[in-house]
């Protein structure tokens, strides 16, 4: 059962600039295990909805199954959602995205959810460079369906069943840059301030955004073996950089000595500041990208943050060279050639 | 010898190897004789190969307007030297076999029961052309000459139409009509008097058109107003998508910017091809993808969600020879049961036959109508020989000014006017269709989480059997709604006795019309039910329940229409024969009309029965 939240307003919560409190980005009350990474993933994006002024009926969110895959019923009430099938989120969205692409794509998935079953769509979502926002809740196991090894369970890392697990993983942000997204960033949910500016540079960003979030399973994955479990994650994690967003239209008051930031203007016109970064990790590079991820991963540490970034790529509707209108506003006239030209069809086949 | 002397009545079969360009000249002659006025058929036989494979293009020429296969060759023009032994088997006594003769026949082709006919194609080709590329296609244009001595068609009809069909390129219709003019006049000067088969003219075809069923069914899409595709090639509906984006090329562009009204993804893999139109349609615009049977088995769990979820998605099915790969390049109507009940769970999917191209176009595009008006899965069953060869067939017609059928769509407007609670699967009409909303339409109403879990009546996950059962129950007063929705079966009542019924769909149809014509011109009047949809209307069970001896016409082997028929129907199965072809190619009349005659009819009064005996010849 979903539950509503109290329907109780406080009066002086405060408004974004859209005129919507916090609470109108909220969704129903989470059933998932107190303490589940996910339900901070959620919060992280009601948090850069609210900030970043989004109309909530102007978004949509898209999933799979799993546990993370029922989040969107947590947040964004006001917004149309679909819990569709297990690993075809990134499908769903895109005929979604074909429809209309005016909206802003929330899209959910897990780790079962996109780097196994899913993995063909995920691959060639990212690969058209769709106009969506992937997030994927990666908490190394298949929550759902109790715990079972995921594929992105890091070799020798042991839930709660106690077997090391003996395959390679997959690191979807890797997969993610070379197939083509173009945004690519991995979060941790135990760290909101991190998380909360990510989302919101995927959110401006016009392609394909994977946000790879780490959101360890409290139930079966959590364990002193595992190393996605929250200790473990804390211990070892590692960024890439400081980030800023800076939404388009609000003025950069900050003064970053030369030499010590990236900044990168989006597609909106919003712009992103990375602070601490040198220049051996150039985020618009791929190869760089890609090997600041291996370089941390020898260390023994999770590398977080914006890994890679490419603003100025062309999104799926470019890239077929689609009209500028939601498709699915169009009527008989824009569509229908009509009975005359039917008739000279006709012709043209006797 | 009796030598074959027909007008407008014979079968002639060519016979190439693929990818040879053989394609555009037997379409060359085919429509040449359609040009003429006189019924004609063509079919494709070809391996599931690129190239080096035998192929073969059978054309049947009818003045009467049969349009089915009829078995049996009368004329073979014999160009690939893999079959030419069995090519020349094939020949009916009295037929005509068309070689080319620069190599002799073997010593063991001794037939003195067929006239053979020797051009030295090769040698003409090459002495009157030097470019090797323009050679091996000229080739096939000299034996399309040299049958228009043959069988008396006018050269200035095939002239015609390559001026028609290189209109742009000029150049290029030079030395086609030089071809056929070296086929033409070697023929008139080796082989006078030789062939008592002829074309004349006709009057029977007047206003149809020629055209392939995938064609037709493309054009309906756009005509429907279809604006998302999602699709993974396949043979034989691959041509669907390929005829849409020509289309839409034309129809659907912009005209300030050049951009397209349409979105074309060629998807991963059929789930995402289906994943694709399901989350467009639900998305508020017109969607669909086109498949073939593996296609089908991997939209399963896709479509069980559109079902149960109530989301509009049209599918067009051009059905081939199954299971699995089967013979990927030959036809059949075996998708029937994995369609109508295709995904797991109390899943039915509706289903519509259309049985010739302007019923592809119009079906097609009545598909999106019913699609969005029902919120489920509409699947179009064709086949290969519909989609994929070319049919004479009535024009496609579109009454000007016709509108969409968007269904229980509620815009904005309605939103803000909402007296009542809304919910998305509140059935306030009672005909089991509820009302649904489109993303971003209201900026506080009409929002809903859609899932493919158990939902109530406001769209809540609810594991409370109650509200789980009251779901699916009004899904089956969806179901009834459906059937007063659904296009109405073609009836002909022949004889008032209702004595025997036939029942038969898509491309069934026209050798069962031609079986049944042949029964009444030997005195049996048979009744018929074109089925045209599932789930099937009244008319169809009053049939059935009117007739004594019922036979239901398929080309698969379990007899899925009649399976369908007893199983939704309740009928007896002992009422219900079956007549099954599955040899790959479009059912023949004569293997209806010998069925029919080999069947137990003890049934009918023994004068019928004579009647019956005495029967269809072929
Ligand atoms: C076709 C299909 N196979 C299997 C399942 C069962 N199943 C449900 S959720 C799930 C795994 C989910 O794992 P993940 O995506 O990592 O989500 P999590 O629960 O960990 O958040 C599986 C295998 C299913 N729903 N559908
Ligand atoms: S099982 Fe794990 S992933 Fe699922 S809700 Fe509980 S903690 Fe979260
Ligand atoms: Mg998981």
């Amino acid at each position: 059962m979903s539950h509503a939240h109290p329907n109780f307003r406080h009066p002086k919560q405060p408004e974004n600039d859209a005129g919507y409190t916090r609470r109108d980005y909220e969704g129903a009350i989470s059933t998932l295990c107190a303490g589940c990474g996910h339900d901070s993933t959620t919060n992280a994006i009601i948090q850069a909805c609210f900030e970043l002024n989004v109309e909530p009926h102007r978004v949509v969110k898209i999933s799979g199954i799993g546990c993370s895959s029922k989040t969107p019923a947590y947040f964004l009430s006001r917004s149309h959602g679909f819990n569709s099938v297990h690993g075809r989120m990134p499908s769903i969205a895109t005929g979604a995205n074909m429809a209309n692409r005016d909206l802003l794509y929330i899209g959910i998935s897990g780790d079962g959810d996109t780097a196994s079953i899913g993995m063909g769509q995920f691959a060639h979502a990212l690969r058209r460079n769709l106009n969506l926002n992937y997030i994927c809740m990666n908490n190394g196991c298949y929550g759902l369906t109790k715990g079972q090894d995921s594929a992105t369970a890091d070799r020798g890392s042991a839930s709660k069943k106690g077997i090391p697990n003996p395959y390679e993983s997959i690191d979807l942000c890797e997969l993610a840059i070379e197939l083509g997204a173009s945004y690519v960033a991995r979060g941790f949910s135990g760290d909101k301030k991190q998380l909360v500016p990510l989302l919101k540079g995927a959110m401006a960003h016009n392609g394909l955004a994977f946000i790879d979030v780490i959101s360890p399973c409290v139930t079966f994955n959590n364990t002193a073996s595992s190393t996605k479990s929250y200790h473990y994650v804390r211990e070892h994690i590692e960024t890439t950089n400081t980030f800023d967003f800076v939404p388009l239209q609000q003025e950069i008051l900050t003064h970053y000595d030369e030499g010590t930031s990236q900044e990168v203007t989006m597609h909106d016109g919003s712009i992103i500041h990375l602070h601490k970064v040198d220049s051996s990790k150039d985020l618009t590079s791929r190869q760089k990208a890609v090997n600041n991820l291996e370089k941390e991963k020898e260390k023994g540490r999770f590398l977080t943050g914006l890994l890679y970034v490419n603003p100025q790529i062309e999104e799926t509707h470019d890239l077929i060279n689609s009209t500028l209108y939601p498709l699915n506003t169009l009527t008989e006239e824009d569509l229908c050639p009509g009975s005359e030209i039917l008739d000279r069809i006709n012709s043209a086949l006797r | 010898m009796n030598k074959i002397e027909r007008i407008n009545d014979f079968v002639i079969r060519f016979c190439n190897v693929n990818g040879s360009g053989s394609a555009s000249a037997n379409n060359l002659f085919a429509k040449a004789v359609f040009r003429l006025g006189v019924p004609v058929s063509p079919k494709n036989i070809f391996p599931s190969n690129i190239q080096g494979l035998p192929t073969w293009y059978e054309v049947r020429v009818n003045e009467e307007g049969f349009l089915g296969r009829r078995g049996g060759i009368d004329i073979t023009v014999a160009v690939n030297r893999q079959t030419l032994f069995g090519d020349y088997q094939d020949v009916l006594p009295g037929g005509y076999f068309i070689y080319d003769s620069t190599k002799p026949l073997p010593e063991n082709f001794r037939r003195d029961d067929i006239s053979e006919i020797g051009i030295p194609l090769t040698t003409l080709c090459n002495e009157a052309f030097s470019n090797p590329k323009l050679r091996q296609l000229l080739k096939n244009i000299i034996y399309v000459g040299v049958l228009s001595f043959l069988l008396d068609i006018d050269l200035s009809i095939l002239t015609g139409s390559i001026q028609k069909q290189f209109k742009k390129k000029p150049k290029l219709a030079e030395p086609n009509i030089k071809a056929l003019e070296i086929g033409f006049s070697y023929t008139r000067d080796h082989y006078p008097d030789t062939c008592k088969i002829s074309v004349r003219k006709s009057d029977k075809l007047t206003n149809e058109i020629m055209m392939d069923g995938n064609s037709a069914f493309a054009l309906g899409a756009v005509y429907a107003g279809a604006t998302v595709t999602g699709w993974y090639p396949i043979t034989p509906s691959t041509s669907i998508i390929e005829a849409f984006e020509k289309y839409t090329n034309t129809y659907r562009i912009e005209e300030d910017t050049g951009k397209k009204k349409v979105a074309i993804i060629q998807a991963e893999d059929e789930l995402a091809a289906i994943g694709i139109v399901i989350g467009g349609s639900w998305n508020g615009a017109r969607a669909f993808t086109a498949t073939s049977g593996p296609g089908i088995s991997l939209m399963s769990e896709l479509l069980g969600l559109a079902y149960f979820a109530e989301i509009p998605a049209v599918l067009v099915d051009v059905q081939r020879t199954g299971p699995s790969t089967g013979m990927p390049t030959r036809t059949q109507q075996s998708d029937l049961l994995a369609c109508a009940y295709a995904s797991h769970g109390d899943t039915k999917n509706i289903l519509l036959f259309p049985c010739d191209p302007r019923e592809c176009f119009e079906l097609g595009a009545d598909a999106f109508d019913l699609a969005e008006r029902l919120q489920t899965p509409v699947i179009v069953m064709s086949d290969l020989d519909l989609g994929m060869n070319d049919h004479v067939s009535a024009p496609m017609q579109w009454e000007s000014g016709r509108k969409y059928d968007r269904g229980k769509v509620l815009s904005a407007d309605d939103l803000e006017n909402l007296k009542e609670k809304w919910g998305r699967y509140l059935d306030v009409d009672g005909d089991g269709i509820c009302y649904r909303t489109v993303p971003g339409s209201h900026p506080t109403k009409g929002a809903y989480f859609t899932r493919g879990t158990s939902h109530n009546q406001y769209a809540a996950y609810t594991e409370e059997s109650s509200e789980y059962e009251a779901n699916m129950k009004r899904l089956l007063v969806k179901w009834q709604t459906a059937r007063t929705l659904m296009p109405s079966p073609r009836i002909k009542i022949r004889d008032p006795e209702y004595t025997i019924g036939l029942i038969f769909y898509g491309t069934s149809t026209h050798a069962a019309y031609e079986s049944i014509s042949r029964f009444s011109r030997d005195g049996l009047e048979i009744n018929s039910l074109r089925v045209r949809a599932f789930p099937f209307q009244d008319e169809v069970i009053e049939f059935i329940n009117q007739h004594k001896i019922l036979f239901v016409i398929e080309q698969n082997r379990d007899g899925q229409l009649r399976t369908l028929l007893i199983n939704e129907c309740e009928i007896d199965p002992a009422r219900l024969q079956s007549i099954l072809n599955i040899d790959g190619l479009p059912i023949a009349a004569s293997f209806i009309t010998d069925a029919i005659h080999g069947s137990n009819l003890t049934t009918i009064p023994e004068s019928l029965q004579k009647q019956n005996k005495t029967g269809g010849k072929q």
